[in-house]
């Protein structure tokens, strides 16, 4: 190589190496969820430890307003609402997590397969989708549970099923278009599997919106898991769980509404953390502007 | 100049490419009865206005686009019968360069991923070598090996095209398919490029189908050119020969279109009136020819070689030539 051809190098543009990082709204959101995100679930992990009494022991002191022994009352049959309200989002949460991680990997494998596959394939998957997606969301798992019997791997599963053709449809969308951008054409030319292309060249370019969606179905699986408890299709008793708490405790609202406000407090603390979670991550990663 | 001896590295033959119809339409003949043949280490340049077929072309070589009729024989293997693993295999031969190099580099990735990844693939390298190789690939295109841990976007469009040529070449490829390759950079930085594969080119005796509409950038690389209009070649020779003597006239009007490096020349053709050109609309490798001959029922072959080298789409053209008194036209 002659030098004179060494000379034609250029310098990295000066511009690339300022990296900045202004903190704007959606950084602030972003911190805030994850600072919720972490106090949730920090205190599902740790919550016999964190809980002050054990959450299934009754006392004779029924329906005692707050005090400094019991910091948010107690219940019909004087078990501590604090302690029953900090371990019942273990079982909420554990629902909501696996349920929405399933829903997630079933989206993934269906919406890349549709997406980028297209065709018949994308025919078959999205009109099977469309069929889940027909029905309300609350009143398929309403008779879903209903039918199969509230058990916590059954209400994993029907929430998993729920959230399944909304999760497939954020993943199709955006890999409808990227497959055709220039760099898969290029990688498809190099001579690599489709799978490969799929993996690597396609799934990272669509990650966004499918985080930004994942937070949200995370938001509203907590509500409906509620729903389901409050209605007496959640876990079994006598485990504590916060849909369960309120809707045992509604009837003595009046007498002690510290009953109902704790779990309650602690469903919309929990919802609104992945709300706010998904919203700063639609701000940062500039999702659907 | 392919003798006889050397056979050729790419045939083309009766290449079709129809897109389907949208609703309502007719389906839409991309490219029609489209032949050429590229000798080792040489370049085919491949020109006409947008949309006449040539990117289009270039992809239904590579077998990125689903053709219609008509087959590519690379190295003698014909890649329209391959399996689609098969395929995979062969292209380890035959590489793509593409036109817009902001597109067509993966952004989450390094370069050291963007250019290890086609070793990976083929295995033209040992696992531990690969880090070698990269530098080596780096160093071809006249670019710093230090910078291989950066992402694209730390790069200028000229030194992305440079990546994207090295990666072309990881794999050693006996042709490649340049389809615009300096069309989405500066004029300096196109100088450069040409450069750089005109060196590759007699450093690995690499053959190129190059695509362009810039005339003069073709005649700088290609050893023949073709001249694509609505779809077909309406006329192929060596750049020399198509270059002085078009024997088309939608080839004249190309090359009228280029303007002349002097000024008061300059002004003076564009103030002169462009003779109006038809060309007809319903020229196809079927069918009656735009003098009303039709070729097939006649007898006679619609491709007309002006020399040995030189061909135009119908032996009527050059317009005045009078019929050649004997029928040196040749079988597409």
């Amino acid at each position: 190589m002659s030098d004179a051809a060494r000379e034609n190098v250029d310098i990295v543009a000066p511009a690339a190496k300022r990296r900045q990082f202004f903190l704007n709204g959606g950084h602030i959101l972003l911190g805030l969820g994850g600072v919720m995100l972490a106090i949730v679930i920090l205190t599902a992990l740790f919550a016999p430890l964190i809980a002050p009494y054990d959450a299934s022991a009754t006392s004779p002191e029924s329906l005692a307003p707050p005090s400094a022994a019991h910091w948010l009352g107690t219940d019909s049959i004087g078990r501590d609402v604090l302690s029953r309200m900090i371990v019942g989002g273990r079982t909420t949460l554990l629902i909501t997590f696996s349920a929405v991680f399933l829903a997630l990997v079933a989206g993934l494998i269906l919406g890349l397969l549709s997406g980028y596959l297209g065709g018949l394939v994308d025919e078959i998957i999205m009109r099977a989708l469309d069929i889940v997606f027909a029905f309300p969301v609350f009143l398929l798992a309403l008779t879903v549970v209903a039918a199969i019997g509230p058990t916590i791997p059954n209400l994993i599963l029907t929430i998993a099923i729920v959230y399944t053709p909304a999760m497939a449809r954020v993943v199709r969308a955006p890999v409808l278009s990227v497959k055709q951008w220039d760099h898969v054409e290029a990688a498809r030319s190099v001579g690599m599997s489709e799978t490969r292309i799929v993996l690597r060249h396609v799934l990272p370019m669509v990650a966004s919106p499918i985080l930004v969606n994942t937070s949200l179905t995370l938001a509203q699986t907590i509500f409906t898991i509620t729903a389901l408890s409050f209605l007496g299709l959640g876990p079994p008793p006598p485990d504590p769980n916060w849909g369960g708490m309120v809707s045992e405790s509604r009837q003595f609202m009046e007498l002690a509404p510290m009953t109902v406000v704790g779990p309650a407090a602690a469903i919309v603390f929990a919802t609104l953390t992945f709300i706010v979670l998904a919203n700063g991550l639609r701000e940062t990663l500039d999702v659907g502007n | 100049m392919t003798s006889a001896t050397t056979p050729p590295l790419l045939e083309v033959e009766d290449l079709s490419v129809v897109f389907p119809a949208r609703r309502g339409g007719a389906p839409v003949a991309a490219i029609d009865g489209v032949s050429f043949d590229i000798a080792p280490g040489q370049t085919l340049g491949l020109v006409g206005q947008s949309g006449s077929g040539k990117t289009t072309t270039g992809r239904a070589v590579l077998r990125l686009q689903a053709i219609h009729r008509g087959s590519v024989k690379l190295l003698g293997r014909d890649l329209t019968r391959m399996s689609r693993s098969e395929l995979r295999g062969m292209r380890r031969h035959m590489q793509f360069v593409l036109q817009n190099p902001y597109s067509s580099l993966h952004p989450r990735m390094t370069i050291a991923q963007i250019l290890a990844e086609p070793l990976r693939v083929h295995k033209s390298a040992p696992e531990n070598r690969t880090r070698e190789r990269v530098e080596e690939l780096l160093t071809l295109v006249n670019m710093d090996p230090a910078t291989m841990h950066r992402y694209p976007n730390a790069f200028s469009g000229g030194q992305r095209q440079r990546i994207a040529i090295a990666r072309a070449l990881a794999v050693n490829p006996d042709f490649v398919v340049c389809d615009e390759p300096v069309s989405a950079l500066d004029v300096q930085t196109q100088a450069q490029i040409v450069a750089l594969l005109q060196s590759l080119q007699e450093k690995l005796g690499v053959s190129y189908l190059f695509i362009a509409h810039d005339l003069a950038i073709v005649r700088e690389v290609a050893h023949k050119v073709a001249v694509m209009f609505r779809g077909r070649i309406i006329e192929m020779g060596a750049a020399g020969q198509v270059y002085d003597a078009p024997a088309h006239p939608y080839t004249q009007m190309l090359l009228d279109a280029v303007p002349v490096p002097d000024p008061a020349l300059q002004r003076e053709r564009l103030r002169r009136a462009q003779p109006e050109r038809h060309f007809p609309d319903d020229e196809t490798a079927r069918g009656p020819c735009a003098f009303g001959e039709d070729h097939a029922l006649s007898g006679t072959s619609r491709w007309h070689r002006v020399t040995a080298e030189h061909g135009v789409s119908c032996r009527f053209w050059p317009e005045n030539s009078p019929l050649p008194a004997h029928d040196r036209a040749m079988e597409t």
